[in-house]
This record gives structure tokens, sequence and C-alpha cells, in this order.
């Protein structure tokens, strides 16, 4: 199952300026999980302790996954993961 | 504009006078330290970046002094927003010193002792965003951007068309397309590109995020978000010396990011450091509307984490689901013994009326959920009648005009005396 995961700007350096990396995965956290393991240093700043750090949202299909299931949301062939920071705004 | 100190009227340097630096931007979580740029988030840890400043030195009396010499503006407090010296700009549009209120008879409707209302619908675009906007696009310039822009409820989206356009940058405001009709008339008259995105504002936000990082523009709250927050220190700084610098003992304002009510109580500390002021940090109250109110949930519940929500409530300007600075806006409120009250929207309409009907100031729906909320503080004796509290009205009534249709009754008459008279009977007399 093919998921884009999209990088924000601030961290494409850890991914060789890649904007988005192709990986395989049936959760949000099977995805985000490849994608720390093909780029050293995203998991530390992404996550603590195996969760979302407090100031980072993550989206499916520009849905925010807290909406659904957390890190348990399924996605699908073809899914959009979106990193972005939490923020903006207001 | 602003007065420079003549030589010999201190027994101080200039040096001494002058050294509130602006240093750099540190993250509020992990403390990392970055360059004065166009950063919001830290690269470590994704907290929030807050312009750190320098308060080292400073001499109390000089500075009330230089204050007072100052302009009739927030650029008064020049020394306390993010420019370096020599470098404190003039502004067209300049906001702030609006009226701050006795509101006797709203007191006395609800059992208070005192209460004062700071009217910061009294700005430029009848909003506080106009203080926000007003740093925010200065630091814009400065740092070389020719296009602002910003995610917006409505105020916000008024105060960056108008002041881009005073300031003679190109500007794109995005808001939710379903926005009140006054705010996108009160936006697209000043000439921006007005952007309805078909969702709510958190999805209006999200967009924005991903756009900062493709265009080069300044979205005030966004990439310049830490230099834009710092104009709600204003707020502060006036209630203070409106108040012949001292405390209310009680605060009460809206609460949608939370970013100006940490950024009210942000203000005061930093007077408090430095001794421009004596006391301690009043009791912080927040005010959110029912049906959208992630931060008052998460203060009832005992979390520190605010639960995103999908709003649904007539006080748009206020509807974050996701506020980025609710953390710590109920920090703030726990620290100080506050509370972070929400309203609903039978509750926020009697605000606006009670407000109008007590003090003359007719509020959009964003007052009438701190009014409210002030209400129901008062009605739970959560509120000493010993103690001054200032209530925050942060924008015009005339902008929200749906929340108060129907709300009252016109009497129709011929133009004739017996037709005023079948309608208003004189009192009879015994």
């Amino acid at each position: 199952m093919s998921i884009t995961v999209k990088i924000p700007a601030q961290l494409r350096a850890a991914t060789g300026g890649e904007g988005e990396v192709e990986v395989e995965g049936g959760t949000v956290g099977e995805a985000l999980d490849a994608v720390f393991d093909q780029h050293d240093g995203l998991r530390e700043r992404i996550t603590s302790d195996g969760d979302l750090r407090r100031f980072v949202n993550v989206y499916v299909e520009g849905e925010d996954i807290r909406f659904q299931d957390g890190l348990e949301t399924a996605v699908n062939d073809g899914d959009e993961v979106t990193i972005l920071p939490a923020v903006a705004g207001g | 504009m602003w007065e420079e100190i003549p030589p010999g009227t201190s027994a101080h340097s200039q040096a001494e006078v002058f050294s509130l630096a602006v240093e750099s931007l540190n993250c509020k979580e992990c403390g990392a330290s970055y360059e004065l740029g166009a950063a919001f988030f830290c690269e470590s840890c994704f907290g929030p970046l807050e312009v750190r400043y320098d308060h080292s030195g400073l001499d109390a009396v000089e500075l009330k002094r230089k204050i007072q010499a100052g302009s009739r503006g927030i650029w008064r407090y020049a020394d306390f927003l993010p420019f370096a010296e020599g470098e404190r700009p003039g502004d067209p549009l300049e906001p702030g010193m609006t009226p701050l209120v006795k509101a006797d008879r709203l007191a006395e409707r609800l059992g208070l002792g005192e209460v004062w209302v700071k009217n910061d619908a009294a700005n430029p675009t009848h909003s506080f965003k106009d203080r926000v906007v007003a740093v925010a696009v200065a630091k814009a310039k400065e740092l070389g951007f020719e296009t602002v822009a910003c995610a917006s409820t409505g105020n916000l989206a008024n105060a960056v068309a108008a002041h881009a356009a005073a300031a003679g940058l190109d500007s794109y405001v995005f808001v939710p397309s379903d926005l009140e009709e006054q705010k996108l008339l009160a936006t697209g008259v000043y000439g921006t590109k007005l952007v309805g995105i078909r969702g709510n504002y958190d999805d209006v936000n999200r967009l924005c995020t991903e756009l900062a990082a493709e265009r080069p523009w300044a979205f005030v709250n966004v990439n310049l978000r830490a230099y834009y927050a710092e104009g709600s220190k204003t707020l502060a700084y006036e209630t203070i010396e409106q108040l012949g610098w001292t405390l209310p003992d009680r605060i009460v304002g809206p609460i949608a990011s939370g970013s100006m009510f940490t950024k009210l109580g942000r203000g005061i500390s930093e007077w408090l450091e430095i001794g421009l002021v004596e006391g301690e940090l009043p009791i912080f109250c927040g005010a959110q509307a029912e049906g959208c109110s992630p931060v008052a949930t998460a203060f009832a519940d005992g979390s520190d984490v605010c639960k995103p929500q999908k709003p649904d409530t007539i006080a748009k300007s206020l509807a974050i689901g996701d506020p980025a600075d609710g953390p710590y806006a109920l920090d703030l409120a726990r620290s100080t013994a506050g509370a972070i009250e929400s309203v609903d929207d039978d509750e926020i309409r009697a605000g606006i009326r009670l407000l109008a009907e007590t003090t003359g100031i007719f509020t959009e729906t964003a007052g009438g959920v701190t009014v409210g909320v002030l209400a129901k503080l008062a009605e739970q004796g959560a509120i000493d009648p010993g103690e001054r509290v200032v209530v925050y009205i942060t924008g015009e009534g005339l902008k929200t005009l749906d929340a108060v249709r129907d709300s009252f009754q016109m009497h129709e008459i011929d133009p004739t005396l017996e037709s005023f008279e079948r309608e208003f009977a004189p009192a009879q007399v015994a």
C-alpha cells in the first residue's frame, strides 16, 4: 500500500531536501515509522515516548487524525499524510 | 514620533535607559534559541517560538517617563516590542490607547464591586487585531517581505487588509467562506486578495501553514506569529497605565487560539519584573463559546491537552477548534487560581445586550462571550465584590449584526401626535 508522507519545509534537511516520502503502511503510525526508518533524526523531532509531540499535527487527506483514531488511523493506497507544526493561527 | 531623552535629564546614562534589547527567538517548550527571522516553530521539538528580550539594567523611573512622553498608541511601548533600537517604525494606522471605561451599571447588575471595560473595538479596524497586525506588518517590512497574508476568522482579515493597504504591501487574506458578510465587506474594500475557503477556520489555518512554506510571504499569524503575538502585550500595558500604574485583581478575556490571553499575562509579568508596576499577577479568567470550547473543556476536565473540536457557534471570531496556545492559556488560568468558562449562543446574545444596555458599548459575539462568562462567574459567586475586574472587549458589534437581529422591537407609527400617544400612552396621574 503506497502512502505519500509530506514533510514540512523546515525538516527537509533530514530527508535530503525531499518534500515527499513514499512509504508502505496500513496505519498512520506504520507510515510514519517507515519514514523514520528511512531518515535518521526525524523520529525524535516528531515523536516523544512513542506519541506525537504536542505541537505536531498530522492529517490524512486533510483530516486531522485526532478526529479519527490517532496514530491507529487507517490509511489507504494513494493517501497523502501531511505533517505540520501546530503553532499557527489565532 | 519617538521622543529621545535629552542628555543630562537623568542621573542614568542613555545606555542604561535604552538597554532593553531584542535578543532572539526561543522555543517555549525546549528553550532552543533561533535568530530573529521569519521562523515560528522549533525545528527540534515543534514548540512555538517566542521573542526573548534582555531586561537587565533597566531603570523603571526613566522607562516610565519615556513611555509617557511617547506616541498616543501602541508605539509608546516600542521598548517592549520586537524591534531593534533605532528601528521603531511610524505607523499611519497606529492602534491603541483605546478607552478603559468604568462600568458601574454593569457591575451593579451583576452584583460586583468594580468593573472596567477595555473597549478595544475603538481601534482603526474595530478590533484588537490592529495591535498584532501593526507589529507584524512593521516586522514584515523590516524583513523585506512585499506580501503579507493571514488565516483569519474575520477581524484579522480586516486588519491585515487595511494595514497592508496603508503600508503599500500586497496582501492575501484567507477566511472560511461562510464568514459574516460584514467582515467580508470590511476586508474586501481595502483591495486585498480575499480568499474564501470551503471549510472551517482550522482548515484555513492548515492551508496557510502549508502555503507559508511554499510562498515568499509574511503570514502574520504563521511565520511571523512570534512577533505578531507580541502586539497583544500592549493591551496589558495600556490597562496598567489607564489604572494609574496599578493592576486589576482579575482579568476576564476571550480565548480563541489563546495567544492574546497569554500575552496579557506576559505583558504584566514583564512590567512586574522590571518594576513598572507593583503587586502580583491578576486572576486570569478565559471565555469561550460552548460551541467551540476546547480550552474550557480541558480546564473542566483537569487536562493539559486541548482536544480539538469542530466549531458550531455564532461566535465565529472565537471559532478555533485547535487552539495553538491552549496549553499555555490553561497554565495561566490555573497558576493564578482563575478559570476558563464557556457560554452558549443565547448567553452570548444576552451578553451583547447586557453590555450595550449598561455601558453603551455594542460588541460583537466575542464580546458577548466575554460578558456572558463574566456574568456566569458573578452568578457562581466566584468574584469577590471587593475585586477590581477588567473585562476585555475585543471587537465591534456592527461586524456581527445577525447576533442581535430580531432581539428588539421597533415601534412603527404614523407621523401624528395621536399615533405616538396611542403607542406610548402617558402614565396615569393618580
